[in-house]
Formats: C-alpha cells, structure tokens, sequence
C-alpha cells in the first residue's frame, strides 16, 4: 500500500528529496557551489515536469484518497515546473551581479515548488494546508532574500504577516467546513454540500473564508493589497518567480477546492469568484494607469489577470476550467518573457524599474523593444496575438455559463487596461529620447524573451494544442 | 480567348501602377498600350469569328453559399462581343492618345509621377468594364459594375489638388450609389424570385416570373415589373439619364481622355447594355418597358435643350451625351434592342472621336475650354478640324435619306427614331416626337460647337491663339481610326443590326421559331396567335424542364431562350419599323437641316443673334444655361437636409455625445478612480489587513443575502 501511494506522489518526493541533498551539498561546498546548484535545480525542474508531463495513466490517488495525480493535476504541475525552472534560470544573472547568488535560494525555490505541486493535488483540505505554508513560507524567506535592502525586508515582513492572516482566514474556513460537513475530504464535503437541498449557513462561511484565504495567494481584490509593494520590494527574479509559478497553482488548488469539494453548490461560490474577478479587473486596470514603476505595474496587470482567470473560473462549467488552464499557460508564457527583459532594464549596472526610462528604446536596441511590443499587446489581449484568445476563452465560457454582465464588464475592463500596455509601446516608440538603458542582455534572457514573444505570434495557429490537452484536463477535473 | 481579354487588361494595370518603378514610367504606360492594342486585336476576332451560339464558359467558382452561388465565368454572345469591341477598340485608341495627351501636364509638379497612375487606372477601368459585359450573372456584373464606378471616380478626381475635381468625383459616385442601389435591389428580388442569380435561370424563369405578384413597399406589384424597374434604376444611375444625370456634366473635370473612354463611348452605356442583356425579363414587364421609353426620350430631349447653350466644349459634348443615351434607351424601351446596341455602337466612335478632338483643341489652346474664347482654328488644327467634321455630320446624321448611305449615326439615329414610331407602347409617340426635336437641337448645338471652334475670328486671349498648334502623332492617329468609325461604322454593320431582318436574327443568334413567327407576322400583319401561343407554350414547357432542375445553371441552360436578346410574342417593332412612312424617315433628316441652318446663321451669317435672343428671352436662356436648375432643386431638396442632417449627428450625436461620453471617461473618471486606487495603497500593513477583513465581511454578506434571496 505504501509503495503505491510513494509511487503517485514521486515526483513530490524525488523534489523534496532533492532540495535536501542541495542544502547538505550547499552547506558543505560553500559559496562557490551556489551557480551549480542553481543550474542543477533549474535542470531538475525541467526533467521533473517532463517527467509529469510524459507521465500518464489515469486518475490515481495516494493516502486513502487524500492526494489525488490526474489529468488536471499534472497540467498544472507542469506549468509551475516550468515557470519556475524558467525564473529560475533568469535569475542567475541578477543574483551574481547583485551578489545574492547563495544557494539556499534555489534550494527555497525548490521547496516553494514542491508545496505547489503538493497544493495542486490536494484533496483533503489538511493536505492543502500542508502544501500551502510549504510554499508560503519558501516565498516570505524569497521575498526577504535581499536582507540589506530596506525595501526587500519590508516586502518580506508584509507578505509574512498578512499571509499570517490569510492563513488564518483559511483554517478558519476549514474548521468550519470539517464542523459542518464531518470530514476534510473532498469527496466527504462534496456529498454533504449542495446536492438538492441548501447548504447550511456553517458550511457557506466556510466556503467563503476558504475563498478568501486562497484568493490571498492569487492576489484577486480585495485580498490584493500585498502584491504592488512585494512585487515592488522584493528582488526582480522573486517577482518574476511570484507572478508565475505561484499564481498557476493557487489558481489550481481554488478549481480543484471548489469543484471537488463544493462541485454542487455552483451557484453559491459563482457569486463570490463573480465579484472576485469583477473587482480584480476593474482594479487592476484602473490601478496600473498610475504606475511609474514597471515592477508595480506588473503587480497590477497579475491581479487584472488573475480577475480574467477567475472569470473563467466562475462559469462552473468544465468549458470554464478548459479556459482556466488556457488562460493561465498563456499568462505564465507572456510573464516570463516580460520579465526576462525587465531583468535586463539596466543603466551603468544599476536596475532600472522607471517605466519613462523605456523612451525611444527602439532605437537603442529594435528587435528587444519588438519583442516587448509583441508581449504588452499580447497582454492587453489584442487580436491576432495569442493573448487575445486567452481572453476569448473565458469571456466564452462566462457567456455561455450566463455571466454575460460579467463578461461585458471584463471587456470593458480589458479596454481600459490596453491603456498601460501600450503606453509602454508608445514609449518604446514615440516616447521622449532619455538616457539610454545599456544592459546587455545574457543569451537565456534573450531566448526567453524571444520565445515568449514568439509564441504569442506564431501561437495563434493552434495554441500549440494547449487547447486540446486543457479540455481532456478540465474533463477530469470536473465530472 | 475572351477570358484572355478579360484578364490582360487587369495584369496591365498592375504591371502598370505598382510596377513602373521597377521598369519605369515610360516601359510602364507603353506596356499597358500594347497590353490594350493586343486585347483589341483579339476583341476583333472575336467579333468576326462568332457564330451567333451563346456560350457560358465557367472560369472558378467565385461565391457559393446556400442556393446562392456565383462564378467567374464569361457569357459569350453577340451584346458581349459588340461591347468587347467597342470598348477594347476606344480604349486601346485612348490609351494612345493618352500617351501624348497626358505626356506634360501642368497640374502637377515637376517630376512627380502621375502617368503610371493614370494608365493603370485606365487599364483597370477596361478590366472593370469588360468583366460587366462578359458576366454571365448578375453578381459578376455588379462587381464589373462597381469597377467601373470605381475608375471613374478615380479618373474624375485624378487632379486630386483641384477641389472642383474630388466633388465631381464624390457627386459621380454618390448619384451612382442611388441607381446601385436600385441595381442591388433588382438583384435581390430576381434572386428571391428565381433563386438564382445566373443570366440562364433567371431568362428561363421570366414568363414565370410575369405570372407572380411580389409584395414590395407595402403593395402587390407584378414580380416581373418590379424587377425590371429596379434594375433600369441602376441603369439610369450609371447611364445618366434624367433625374440622374446631373454628375455626368460635373464629371468632366477628369481628363479629356477619360471623358471620352469612360464619360461618353463605354462606362454611361452599360445601363443601355444591362437592359438589352435584361430584355428576356424586360419583354414581360411591359409598364417598365414604357416607363424606360418615357426617361429615354425625355432625356434625350433635355439634355439636347441644356446643351443648345453650354459654352464649356467638353459639357457641350457631355450633355450630347446625355442626349444619345436617351435615345438608346427609347429603342430599348420600345422593344428595338439590337438598334440600341446599333445606336451604341456607332455612339461609341463618334463621341470618342468627337472628345479626343476636344481634346485636341483644349491642348492647342493651353488648356482653355470655353468657346466663347476660341474662333478661327480651323487652320491652325486641320486634321482636327477634319476628323471634328467627320465626327459632328455623323452625330447630326447626315446621309442620303431613304438609303442606307451615310454617317454612322444617321443609320443608326434615324432606325431609332423609325423604331420609336413603330413602337406599340403608351409612351412611343411621344418619344418620337421628343426625339425628332432632339435631332434637331442635336444638330444645332453640334454645328454650333464646330462654328464657334473653328470658323469666324479669333476670340479671347490672342496670345493662345498664336500659339495654337496640331497636335503629335500619338494623338492624331487615334482621331483619325475613330473618324474612319464615324464615318463607315454605320454602312458597313446596318444589315446585321437593323436593316435585314435574317441577318439581324443570325447576328444576335435568335432561334428560328422566332423567324417564323416574324415571316408569318409580316405576312398577316397583326400578331398571329397561333405563334404567340406557341412561344409561350415553349416557354411553360422550359419552366418546367428549369423547376426540376432547380438552380443547376448547366441545365437551366438548355431552357433559357436563345440569342443574345429576346422578342416577346407580340414584340413586332423592329418589323413595324421597316415598314414606317416615308415622312418618318425623312423626318430626322429634315430636323437634322433645320437645326443646320439656324446654327448657320446665328454663328456664321450673324454671330450678334443669339446674344440678341438670349437677352429677349432672358428666362428661357437662364433656365436652360442653368440645366433646368436641377442642381439647385436637388442642392436644396436632398443636399442641405442631408447636410443639415449630418452636421447634427456629427456635432451633437457624434462630438457631443459620443466622444464627449469617451473623453470624460478616458480623462475625468479614470485618472480619478487610479488616484483613489493608488491613495488606498497606503503602504500601512494595517490598512492592508483591514482590507481584508473588509473584503471577507462584505463577501460574507454578499453570499448570504444572494443565497436568502
């Protein structure tokens, strides 16, 4: 029994084992070691989510049904895999160069990674709290990682804390839930909640300080307020690693909670992630205007993003955890190009995050700045990019669920969130001349960005069959 | 072939307007020439090598969709090869007058290029007009039609710093947009009607069609009147005629050649063209039929009124035009189809001609237009004096009355007027009538135009008038095949197109039951009922065959009546014509005379006359110099309320409301809600945590009052 169920969570163990035996090597090798380590993460990341990524067979489960690897599961896994092993790799350039390269980071980047995967497959909400303070507390250290900028403590200290709360507000939610329903299991939940009759008032408070607790990690409003000042504080290549991996499989774990768990009470939780996503896209288009820092702006487009994410979310439908899973690849794909080149925004070596540096950047370096431009439009989800469809998909699966006040909504916020993309093209382009940025650009960096844009161009023609693989995921998700 | 000639002139103008920087100005325009020389060539055997089948050659599918399906494909019949002549023939012969004609201009610049511009739009046009004439579905034509909507409008406006010419060019082609939009609408109901769009279902379905009532503007209409009504709307659009016509003037601030390929010899004679190819549909649709007779004759009357006092040589020509058009469109309405293919056909020589000699003169005399400042240039253009005289004694028709002798159109001009005489319907005495007078005026102003050109004294600037002098080659050569048109076009084609009857049904390719019909018609006089009801029967039997065949055009075929037009069973006029009065026919020679001899003295014997009239009559000569003041009636009756109209969508709907809603949105709410957003940034951890807690109470209570309610 035990082998069966060490085999279902092998790759969790295969990492976790991993970033013990990096902190043994790191702490014997010392210092020097911290780039190899690094790169061997990277590479283990990369082999792990293959290996998931390959791997199929069915639906299995693994601590009488506690932790569950299906179709849905391994989808998102292989997306926080590779969005971490693709931060990752960025960042060893702006470690070194700021002299933060030791290697407990990428041991705290594996141990995050491991809590996500933990997270994403959770079926039992004790087990989803496991993997969610694995990951939390890798990232409030991340965070911190800068220990003598005032700012990345700051960031730390905040994310600490009202993480701290969030947490809270989920045990709560889980308390109330195992009150009411008698078990942590999903399954067990799920046949107690909705199914004919309403739920009790016990079980739907539950349901909402579960929301709230998770809505914390994805930074949907108004559980956002962490987010500009962590993204901002916190070095680059954590920000990049929070706008990515993390996000997926927050994401993740609320579809799983609230379709295994609450499968039957749709129309209960609908109204929450409704209002959820409708104040994530309104703020986060109305917000990023004002930015002048390109980190900050970012924090706002992650939360205008996550509210089209949620909007799928929130049909209930299995088209709209199809749209989900499409969404968040292509989110994932467009952030990491955009922060591979924000990592290279540089003056005399120093970082530069003022969005008004970027003037007339097209002629300083054209095929960066074409490359951008194809990513801010790809985000302000302009047709034909690849955005675009990401956008399609949910604004589909809302219409065809009923929300079509909400989709109406989400278009009118998508117009006005175009606007701080462009600016950044405008800039780029028409913008005042300034002194020019000069960072010269590590050939990982460029292939990232190259690729990210890439695929936002040469994506339209088929996703890259995203599209398929996410409806055959969404189809075990939700039965 | 003929898809050869429909397709080169295309490849030339893109050869032309996007190649000449690769191959230069010169190569470019020569290229398009020849191009058009080669695509005439073949037009000409064409011609002469047809046999009178009607041929429907499918190139690809172009649209299919539902029943509605249309294809790239070539009709083959007589009307099509009489158009691909006339218009490949003038517009190879224009293209080459172009070469000298638009070789300095001094509209433009020095080295700026506008000769690749102006031959690819004109090769174009001659794609656009050919794949009109070649249709063998409505659709087709319509795109054919559109095209040559398109060209013109940009020829018009070619001198596109002139603001006289972009707004000739924006009335051409919004006047053409209401007769499109007629033209649209035929199509739309011969579809619904027919559910088809190809010429064959659509003939084999016309006596059907007559025997339908069609619910159209809250009345019963007879299906097949209505249909031929819209489609003659769209005629009357591009064809200028009355009620119409007022762009067809304006659109002479295009270059001359222009006026003469598009304003006079093809583009403005497709509507005669549509109603000839309509004429299977138009021969049940009798009330239209009158309706068309009533337009033509009072066009030809109206316009041959306006144009007794134009002073600008190129309207003078345009309302000539205008006039011709009208009495294409009385023998049309009159049931004489071939004689207005005749009547455009000889048309198309002679007004070209008469244009590029305008044309000619214009260029001598520095680019003055008004005749009142010409006079004496006679010697000093004579070959265009010349070919002017060969062109103006064929449109006044001149010949030897009673024979076949004479310049094209006193053969073509005179089986008109013998034809709106035979006609049987309401309006063809009138039309007679009014086209007799027309002859007359047409006479007068045309004597008048080569009088005040080129007899009596220099008038106007002397300083143009000693410098007046021939023009090159490339300019007379054309003038010169077009007056060999004038002259004999007429002699040579009367057999086929009027005058003998068997070869006229050999030439259009018409069954022999029809001849019989026609022998039997002429023998009893009256209409024998024996073969009216015989045709029809045919045409029963063919509705059948075409209803169980359904929409398929191979088969319809088969029972679509043949030839390129089509006679009702009581359509004898062409017969009666023949058989007119000797006053008849003698008529518009004797109105020809009248119309000679008054120009004759008041611009030759006393050239003080006419002002003298025009001051006795001062209303009369307002009223005429202001073209029955219709761009004034239409300026106050659709422009300014339009205008008015527009302006106030524009201001208040527009300005006010839209971009006033948009701009407070974009620069008062938005700024305002991203700087409440950013103040809530506080940065304070405590604001942050009661955010959150805020949050979760307001969801709390959201879901709780969602789920009570």
């Amino acid at each position: 029994m035990l082998g069966q169920d060490l085999s279902v969570i092998a790759p969790e163990l295969v990492l976790a084992l991993y970033a013990m035996g990096a902190l043994m090597w790191g702490a014997y090798a010392g210092r020097d070691a911290s780039r190899m380590i690094l790169w061997v993460s990277t590479g283990v990341l990369v082999a792990v989510g293959l290996w998931v990524g390959v791997h199929a067979g069915g639906t299995q489960t693994a601590f009488d049904g506690s932790f569950v690897s299906d179709g849905y599961a391994r989808f998102a896994k292989v997306m926080v895999l590779f969005g971490a092993a693709a931060t990752l790799a960025l960042s060893a350039d702006f470690l070194s160069r700021n002299e933060l390269m030791k290697f407990e980071y990428p041991v705290l980047i594996v141990l995050a990674t491991v809590g996500m995967l933990i997270m994403v497959s959770a079926a039992d909400l004790i087990v989803l709290y496991l993997g969610l303070e694995l990951q939390s507390l890798a990232l409030y250290v991340v965070a911190a990682f800068r220990r003598d900028s005032l700012r990345s403590t700051e960031a730390g200290l905040k994310y600490f804390v009202l993480g701290a709360l969030s947490s809270g507000l989920l045990l709560y939610g889980a308390s109330l839930t195992y009150g009411f329903s008698g078990t942590t299991m999903f399954a067990g939940i799920a046949m107690v909640a909705g199914g004919g009759e309403p739920m009790s008032v016990g079980l739907v408070f539950g349901l909402v300080f579960l929301i709230a607790g998770m809505a914390f990690k994805i930074s949907a409003v108004p559980f956002h307020m962490w987010t500009p000042d962590v993204y901002e504080g916190s070095p680059t290549p954590v920000t990049a690693f929070f706008s990515t991996a993390p996000k997926v499989a927050a994401a993740a774990m609320l579809a799983r909670v609230l379709f295994d768990a609450f499968g039957n009470a749709v129309a209960d939780w609908q109204q929450v992630l409704a209002l959820l996503s409708l104040f994530s896209m309104f703020l986060g288009s109305f917000a990023a205007i004002g930015q002048t820092n390109i980190k900050r702006l970012m924090a706002y487009s992650s939360i205008g993003h996550m509210g089209y994410a949620l909007l799928g979310l929130a049909a209930g439908t299995q088209e709209g955890a199809q749209s989900l899973l499409i969404y968040l690849a292509i989110y994932v794909t467009m952030n990491v190009g955009v922060f591979a080149f924000i990592l290279n925004m540089r003056r005399d070596g120093q970082q530069v995050t003022d969005i008004a540096s970027l003037g007339l950047y097209s002629r300083v370096d054209p095929a960066r700045a074409a490359a951008l431009a194809v990513l801010m439009f790809s985000l302000a989800g302009i047709p034909p990019l690849v955005g675009f469809f990401g956008k399609f998909y949910v604004l589909k699966a809302a219409v065809d669920a009923g929300l079509v006040w909400l989709a109406v909504a989400g278009v009118v916020a998508s117009v006005i969130g175009a606007y701080y993309y462009l600016r950044i093209v405008y800039l780029m382009y028409f913008g005042q001349e300034v002194e020019p940025l000069d960072g010269r650009m590590p050939s990982i960096h460029w292939g990232l960005l190259g690729a990210s844009a890439l695929a936002m161009v040469l994506g339209i023609i088929n996703l890259f069959g995203v599209e398929s693989l996410a409806a055959s995921a969404a189809a075990t998700l939700v039965q | 072939m003929v898809s050869l000639i429909l397709l080169l002139p295309f490849f030339g103008a893109l050869i032309c307007g996007f190649g000449h920087r690769m191959i230069g100005e010169k190569a470019a325009t020569y290229v398009a020439t020849g191009i058009l020389f080669f695509v005439c060539f073949l037009s000409w055997i064409v011609f002469f090598s047809f046999n009178g089948q009607t041929e429907s050659v499918p190139l690809f599918r172009w649209i299919a969709s539902g029943t509605l399906s249309a294809d790239w494909g070539v009709r083959v019949d007589r009307l099509t090869c009489i158009m691909l002549v006339v218009v490949t023939t003038v517009s190879s012969l224009v293209h080459l007058y172009s070469l000298g004609y638009m070789g300095h201009d001094e509209n433009w610049k020095e080295g700026e290029s506008y000769l690749p511009r102006f031959f690819a739009y004109l090769s174009f046009f001659t794609f656009a007009m050919l794949a009109l004439v070649t249709a063998d579905n409505l659709l087709q034509m319509f795109f054919g039609w559109e095209g040559v909507g398109v060209a013109s409008y940009l020829l018009i406006g070619f001198y596109y710093r002139k603001a006289s010419a972009n707004n000739a060019a924006m009335k051409a082609f919004i006047v053409n947009r209401v007769g499109d939009f007629g033209f649209l609408m035929g199509i739309f109901s011969l579809y619904f009607l027919v559910d088809s769009i190809h010429f064959n279902d659509i003939f084999a379905a016309a006596p059907e069609i007559a025997q339908t009532q069609f619910t159209f503007l809250w009345r019963e209409w007879n299906a097949a009147e209505i249909a031929a009504f819209l489609l003659f709307i769209g005629a009357m659009g591009k064809s200028a005629q009355l009620f119409l016509h007022t762009w067809l003037p304006d659109a002479m601030e295009g270059p001359t050649p222009v006026s003469a390929l598009i304003h006079a010899a093809t583009m403005v004679t497709a509507g005669v063209f549509l109603v000839c190819r309509m004429s299977p549909v138009l021969e049940f649709a009798p009330g239209t039929l009158t309706f068309i007779t009533f337009i033509g004759a009072m066009t030809a009357f109206f316009a041959a009124t306006v144009g007794l006092v134009q002073n600008d040589i190129k309207r003078v020509i345009a309302y000539s035009t205008c006039s011709q058009l009208g009495y294409m469109f009385v023998a049309a309405g009159v049931g004489a189809y071939p004689v207005a293919m005749f009547h455009l056909f000889t048309h198309a020589f002679f007004k070209a001609l008469l244009f590029l000699g305008a044309g000619s003169v214009i260029t001598a005399m520095h680019h003055e237009q008004d005749m009142r400042n010409y006079g004496g240039l006679k010697s000093k253009v004579p070959f265009t004096y010349w070919t002017m005289m060969a062109g103006t004694l064929a449109i006044t028709g001149v010949g030897i009355p009673l024979t076949s002798i004479g310049f094209a159109g006193f053969l073509s001009k005179d089986a008109i007027i013998e034809s709106a005489h035979a006609g049987s319907n309401a309006m063809a005495g009138f039309a007679f009538w009014s086209l007799v007078i027309a002859a007359a005026f047409t006479s007068f102003y045309s004597w008048r135009l080569v009088f005040m050109t080129f007899h009596g004294k220099p008038r106007g600037d002397h300083h143009a008038h000693d410098h007046a002098h021939e023009s090159p080659r490339v300019m007379l050569i054309p003038l010169g095949v077009l007056a060999a048109g004038a002259i004999f076009a007429g002699m040579i084609w009367y057999g086929p197109f009027f005058g003998n009857h068997e070869r006229m049904n050999a030439f259009f390719g018409l069954p022999v039951h029809h001849e019989e019909t026609v022998a039997e018609g002429e023998g009893h006089g009256a209409a024998p009922a024996e073969a009216g009801h015989d045709a029809a029967a045919t045409a029963d039997h063919g509705d059948v065959v075409a209803s169980e065949t359904g929409a398929d055009a191979v088969h319809a075929g088969e029972t679509a009546p043949q030839g390129a037009v089509f006679f009702g069973p009581d359509n004898h006029t062409i017969e009666m014509a023949h058989e007119s009065p000797v006053w008849v026919k003698v008529s518009p020679f004797v109105a020809m005379l009248i119309g000679f001899a008054i120009a004759y003295w008041f611009y030759i014997l006393d050239p003080s006359r006419p002002k003298a009239l025009a001051e006795t009559q001062p209303i009369l000569y307002r009223f005429l110099l202001n073209k029955w003041y219709f761009d004034e009636i239409y300026d106050v009756i659709f422009v300014r309320p339009v205008r008015w109209l527009s302006t106030f969508l524009w201001k208040k709907g527009d300005g006010a409301t839209i971009d006033g809603t948009i701009n407070g949105v974009a620069m008062g709410f938005v700024p305002f809600v991203t700087r409440l957003a950013g103040r809530a940034q506080s940065g304070y951890l405590f604001h942050y945590a009661l955010a959150m807690v805020v949050g979760l109470i307001l969801l709390t209570l959201w879901l709780s009052i969602g789920s009570a309610g």
